[in-house]
């Protein structure tokens, strides 16, 4: 790599610079309240990353998102409180099961297209509800769900048991879930699901493997959900069914769609409007979900593509000759 | 390439080439949609290095033909061999990965993508690098990104949209699209090129311009197979041509001999009208 090739790479990270700092500086002004609204802001932009892997970089629509959020969930809940394993060990674990369940229950009905995909996801969302409800070999502790959740420990005498420590350690996570699904979103990976997204056929018969592209994208959204439930988790100490609902994967679907299908920023854009907005409007309860609905309105009118749409075109390409185009005309 | 390959299927017959010359084959392919036989037991060869053309009238089942050889439709009955290995119901990007490229009849590029992300999808089935080398975005799959992008650079540069490298493909001229789609399809490094229309759409100058370089890659070595409804490109271009009608071979031989083929002038004159509202 030349130092050409160094500076070129750098803007991609420069320009989460402010972002960074603006969080790592915001624990010094926030209180124990302002830090749970910014870890839940944090815990729906992770969930919101996950879901736009799938609805955003492929255009499938699951509408069945927060079952595997829940999965991660319990997966963390149960071997805790059951086997004491660890919280921090439970992140992979919640990953891979969340992950394997997307692809048991997702395989089978892969090659449908939209609504109908939609109205399949639906169904495993609700499937996955209803049945930890129904507490299977009284695991999932029924309609009162997994109570007595442990805290992350880092390392011996290095819990993380208040606000700043959940603050701090959901945005890490998202920052390198950021930093992964970026590099993706560069990758031959991310270009196949956006060919995907754009046209199937043209897809196939341009040599991508388009099922195995989908699944994959299927899988990774769920880890990603996964391991959003594990943290969830450990920092309410109690799961239970009504947290899964299918407004919650309408949710994620909204952050996604305001943000912009297939943006970073648009999701954290997103997540911030669905996370803050109901802490913003907390005195006028009643009126909330109208006001919801007028912005949601008003969005599809003035910015159909979202707050902060992707410009997959001008995503930088490594190496680029310098006489490639107008945009890098004086690189 | 050019290995001794399986022996003629059947008893020489007149005009059937000597079978290790032959890249694309296939046999007794059928194809049915509910009780329309689209495509009936077609036999069609595809010699190495030629320009093979398929025509015939409008529903003739051409473009089925296409599809079933590409894999986008599952053959009911016969064989497909590239290069003597069976191919037929494979799914499409093993075929693409073993060497049949094409273009669609009504161009379908990656519209919200850019010329340039429109060519690197084609050489997607060529890239060594998995899953996690492109999480970790690792120093192999670096240098394996920034080699495709110089190759599709290359391709773009040979089909006259290099200045147009960073522009969406939707916000090119139709004629620029149909160069974008080929060199898209060249982007895979195949032995066989299928086209569907290439002309189709386009003005006199860009079909010359399209004749030209269909001629600059044949004369390179590539294989090439068209669906053409412009006669005189059709005769102009083809060494070899293959007419079907409603679904059936009724002649193939070189342009001379399907000019004078007397069952050709039926098929077309007869289906004159439908042929006229078909265009």
């Amino acid at each position: 790599m030349t130092p050409m090739d160094r500076l070129r790479a750098l803007p991609g990270l420069w320009k989460w610079l402010p972002a960074v700092a603006a969080f790592a500086l915001y624990p010094l002004a926030a209180n124990d309240y302002l830090l749970d609204v910014a870890f839940f802001f944090g815990v729906y932009t992770l969930l919101g990353l996950s879901l736009n892997v799938v609805l955003g970089e492929v255009g499938l629509f699951d509408f069945g998102h927060a079952g595997f959020y829940a999965i991660g969930a319990y997966t963390t809940a149960i071997l805790n409180t059951l086997y004491g394993v660890p919280i921090l060990v439970l992140i992979p674990v919640s990953a891979l099961a969340a992950g394997l369940f997307a692809y048991l229950v997702v395989s089978p009905v892969i090659h449908l297209r939209g609504d109908y995909l939609l109205i399949v996801t639906i169904g495993f969302g609700e499937i996955v509800r209803i049945g930890l409800i129904n507490n299977p070999w009284g695991l999932t502790g029924g309609s009162n769900g997994v109570v007595g959740i442990d805290n992350p420990v880092l390392a011996p005498g290095m819990v993380i048991e208040n606000s700043l420590g959940f603050y701090l350690l959901i945005w890490c996570l998202v920052a390198l879930s950021i930093l992964g699904l970026e590099n993706l979103q560069r990758s031959h990976i991310g270009r196949a699901w956006n060919c995907i997204r754009e046209d199937e056929i043209a897809a196939k018969a341009t040599g991508i493997n388009v099922r195995g592209y989908k699944l994959l994208a299927f899988v990774l959204g769920a880890a990603l959900a996964g391991v959003a439930g594990n943290v969830y988790a450990s920092k309410m100490m109690v799961v239970s069914p009504h947290s899964f609902t299918f407004m919650e994967s309408a949710m994620f679907f909204c952050i996604v769609l305001i943000g912009g299908m297939g943006s970073i920023p648009g999701v954290i854009v997103g997540a911030a409007a669905i996370s803050l907005f109901p802490e913003v409007f907390r005195g006028f309860a009643q009126y909330r979900m109208l006001f919801f609905g007028a912005v949601m309105v008003a969005m599809m009118v003035f910015r159909p593509a979202g707050i902060w749409p992707c410009r997959r075109g001008f995503l930088k390409m490594p190496g680029r000759p310098a006489a490639a185009g107008p945009r890098n005309g004086s690189a | 390439m050019g290995a001794p390959e399986v022996e003629a299927m059947e008893p020489a017959r007149i005009m059937t080439p000597p079978a290790d010359d032959v890249l694309l084959e296939t046999r007794g392919l059928t194809k049915r949609f509910g009780g329309l036989i689209a495509v009936s037991d077609l036999d069609l060869d595809v010699r190495r290095g030629e320009i093979s053309s398929l025509i015939g009238p409008n529903g003739a089942g051409k473009t089925t033909v296409f599809n079933v050889v590409t894999g986008i439709y599952r053959p009911d009955a016969g064989e497909v061999r590239l290069g003597g290995e069976g191919i037929g119901g494979w799914k499409p990007h093993r075929i693409v990965a073993r060497g049949i490229a094409r273009t669609f009849q009504n161009i379908r590029l990656f519209p919200e993508m850019t010329c340039l992300e429109n060519v690197m999808a084609g050489r997607h089935c060529r890239l060594a690098a998995g899953f996690w080398t492109a999480l970790l975005h690792a120093p192999g799959q670096r240098r394996e990104e920034r080699q495709a992008v110089d190759f599709c650079h290359g391709l773009l540069e040979r089909v006259g949209l290099e200045r147009f490298a960073n522009e969406l493909a939707k916000n090119i001229a139709y004629g620029s699209q149909r160069m974008l789609e080929i060199a898209r399809a060249l982007a895979t490094r195949p032995r066989l090129l299928v086209l569907d229309e290439p002309s189709s759409g386009l003005n006199p100058r860009e079909t010359e311009e399209l004749i030209g370089f269909l001629r600059e890659l044949s004369a390179e070595g590539l294989t090439l197979l068209i669906i053409e409804h412009d006669m005189n490109v059709v005769m102009g271009i083809s060494d070899w041509i293959t007419v079907m009608d409603e679904g059936r071979k009724i002649a193939e031989g070189t342009p001379e001999e399907i000019y004078h083929n007397p069952l050709v002038i039926e098929a077309y004159l007869g289906r004159e009208d439908a042929d006229e509202e078909g265009d």
